[in-house]
């Protein structure tokens, strides 16, 4: 790793001499090497690992359209809604530019919950990846800010009553929540001065700390190396002896470089069709209350948030309010993003990855990612859209209690992770990677 | 070049690095506060005054009192039994939670029985509860005596404001601070006359 004498810069052609002055004077093979050019990969990546390069691609995108959604947007409550039906039938491609912006945002989560299970998957997460890991829990957290700050700005009806009602939830905090939420707000209720903030957060401050945490994160991931389907260290492996690197490590250029453009375009298939087809996805990417104005004065008859944050509204609504006080829900709401930074330390099994796990594993797994999804779908619904159950149960509500389950089998998945990784049956590790 | 740590330099340079943290707290704090709620924001919370002369029985008026809708409604006689009748499924019957002035801490919940000032904004999270009549039975349950439902979690309160047991609102909606300027006249937001 030391720095030695620097190789003369070859491979430019007549631009060696530019290249070269400037590699001189700025790490720039070095740090092109480092990070992707000679970085070396397990060689059997599966079609799980598209999804870190095409958030990454998605990033990218969002910066993009978003520039140029800032050069036609107003952030003003008398004139943001306005705005916004300007660039989507005014500004020439303005349409396009929203639409991308906009589907962009929920194929971020999408790619991204995907890119978590792959972690959850082979255990991307365990040692030595917990920074790693913890640097893209922070990246999450960001992306959930970034992405409710942004829903106010259209300055629609759910624009309006669904920042209402998360700033509210700070208010729930003791003692000091009804002045922290109206610091959050900058006025009594939601307002022009809310909004303006917002439009500061969503377009620098939050940002400039995600684009910061990406580097940390690659820079991370580069140090340590990269896990793969197996979760075999391929650093520990015999290195070839004619080149001395790992048996069953690539380099990622141009081996990955070719198989991350390939998924991009696949992505960008469905990511099209999308966008030009069906940029509301029935009401779930744009919510059909959010096309009608901010109106203070009217809630809604049902609020809901946009489908990436309402596995988490459910377990905000299914924890029972303790002593006419809703902290608790909005405590275990914030327990159950907060858990994930614990992730590397709750897995005790022997192995990392699922194919060597045993079944409670895989049992534990797949019960946790359909209950994700259940207490999703009931996030988007209101409380009595299963109806109620009879006298018998006090005619609570089926949904409720549905969601309270999930709620403690969200939590039971991590809490009893220590116990049940370390009973279940495992298969042995092989020395050198499968396919 | 010496090798020795030299104490009072070490010193010095701790206590420097100490002065500043604090003038970087200290210059951190103009910033937290440029977010606190403005002058023009505090200007526009100022009291608002509502005529309730011509209203019939029945008849509601939305007024936006520091940007929240404040309920003015003029009870009927149904209504105001079926207060009455609610105080068996109501989670705080006696109003015990501060949700309301001293001089509204009754059966109505209000100055005058006939009137109730109410803040229109759920204590659950903040939504915009609507009026149900006693007709909503089939939808509200049986133990329903008309009142307000909120839609975005389904809590449920009477004609007094008086939250439903088990429902996801923990307290009564908030009756605002309020006096009568005049039979006819009421001032929302200050309860001294002549504000």
């Amino acid at each position: 790793m030391a720095a030695t004498e620097k190789r003369p810069v070859t491979g430019f052609g007549p631009l060696n001499g530019v290249v070269g002055w400037v590699d001189a004077r700025f790490p720039l093979i070095k740090m092109w090497e480092e990070q992707w050019g000679k970085y070396i990969a397990p060689k059997n990546f599966n079609f799980w690992y598209y999804f870190g390069s095409l958030a990454a691609f998605v990033l990218v995108l969002q910066i993009v359209t978003g520039i140029f959604l800032t050069m036609n947007y107003k952030p003003d409550a008398t004139q943001a809604f306005a705005s916004v039906e300007y660039i989507m039938r005014e500004v020439p491609f303005g349409w396009l530019i929203r639409y991308m912006h906009s589907t962009g945002a929920s194929a971020f989560f999408v790619v991204v919950y995907l890119h978590m299970f792959r972690a959850l998957l082979y255990g991307s997460y365990r040692q030595p990846r917990e920074l790693l890991w913890i640097f893209g829990v922070l990246i999450y957290l960001c992306l959930m800010a970034e992405a409710f700050f942004g829903y106010l700005l259209p300055w629609g009806q759910m624009s309006f009553w669904g920042a209402q009602v998360i700033v509210n939830l700070f208010s729930t905090i003791p003692l000091i929540g009804p002045d922290l939420s109206e610091w959050i707000r900058g006025d009594y209720v939601v307002s022009d001065a809310t909004l303006n903030r917002f439009f500061a957060f969503h377009v620098i401050a939050i940002p400039l700390v995600l684009i910061g945490l990406v580097a940390a994160h690659l820079t991370a991931l580069h140090e340590v190396g990269s896990n793969n389907p197996d979760g075999v260290e391929i650093k520990k492996q015999p290195k070839d002896p004619a080149t001395g690197l790992p048996l069953d490590g690539i380099y990622s250029h141009p081996y990955y470089t070719v198989k991350d453009i390939f998924g991009v375009m696949v992505f960008l298939f469905v990511f099209a069709i999308i966008v030009f087809f069906a940029p509301e996805m029935g009401g779930y990417f744009l919510e059909y209350n959010n096309f009608v104005p901010a109106d203070p004065l009217k809630t809604p008859a049902h609020i809901a948030p946009v489908w990436y944050f309402t596995p988490y509204y459910s377990i905000l609504r299914a924890v029972p309010p303790v002593l006419g006080s809703q902290f608790p829900g909005v405590a275990a709401m914030g327990a159950a993003t907060m858990i994930l930074l614990v992730l590397p330390w709750l897995d005790r099994s022997p192995v990392k990855s699922i194919r060597y796990k045993g079944p409670i594993y895989k049992g534990a797994l797949a019960l946790f990612v359909l209950n994700f999804v259940v207490l999703g779908y009931l996030g988007t619904e209101p409380t009595n859209v299963w109806g109620q159950f009879g006298p018998w149960l006090g005619n609570v509500e089926r949904a409720t209690v549905v969601a309270r389950v999930g709620t403690m089998l969200y939590f039971a998945f991590f809490v009893l992770m220590p116990w049940y990784t370390s009973i279940d049956k495992v298969k042995p590790e092989p020395q050198r990677l499968t396919w | 070049m010496s090798d020795q740590i030299n104490d009072g330099r070490r010193k010095v340079v701790a206590v420097t690095a100490a002065a500043g943290a604090c003038a970087g707290v200290a210059a951190a704090l103009p910033f937290a506060a440029s977010m606190l709620p403005s002058e023009r924001a505090k200007a526009l919370g100022a009291p608002v005054e509502v005529d309730i002369g011509g209203m019939a029985p029945g008849e509601m008026q939305v007024k936006e009192w520091r940007g929240k809708p404040v309920w003015v409604l003029r009870r009927t006689k149904e209504m105001l039994e079926g207060i009455k009748k609610s105080d068996a499924v109501v989670a705080d019957p006696k109003s015990a939670a501060k949700q309301q002035p001293e001089y509204a801490t009754n059966e109505y919940r209000s100055i005058k029985d006939e009137f109730a000032v109410l803040v229109g904004v759920c204590t659950h999270l903040g939504c915009s509860p609507q009026v149900k009549s006693l007709d909503a039975q089939a939808e509200m349950g049986a133990d329903w005596a008309g009142g307000f439902y909120c839609p975005c979690h389904g809590s449920k309160f009477d004609f007094a404001g008086r939250v439903y047991k088990g429902a996801p609102a923990p307290v009564n909606l908030e009756v605002p601070p309020y006096t009568y300027l005049s039979d006819s006249k009421i001032l929302i937001g200050d309860d001294k006359k002549g504000a």
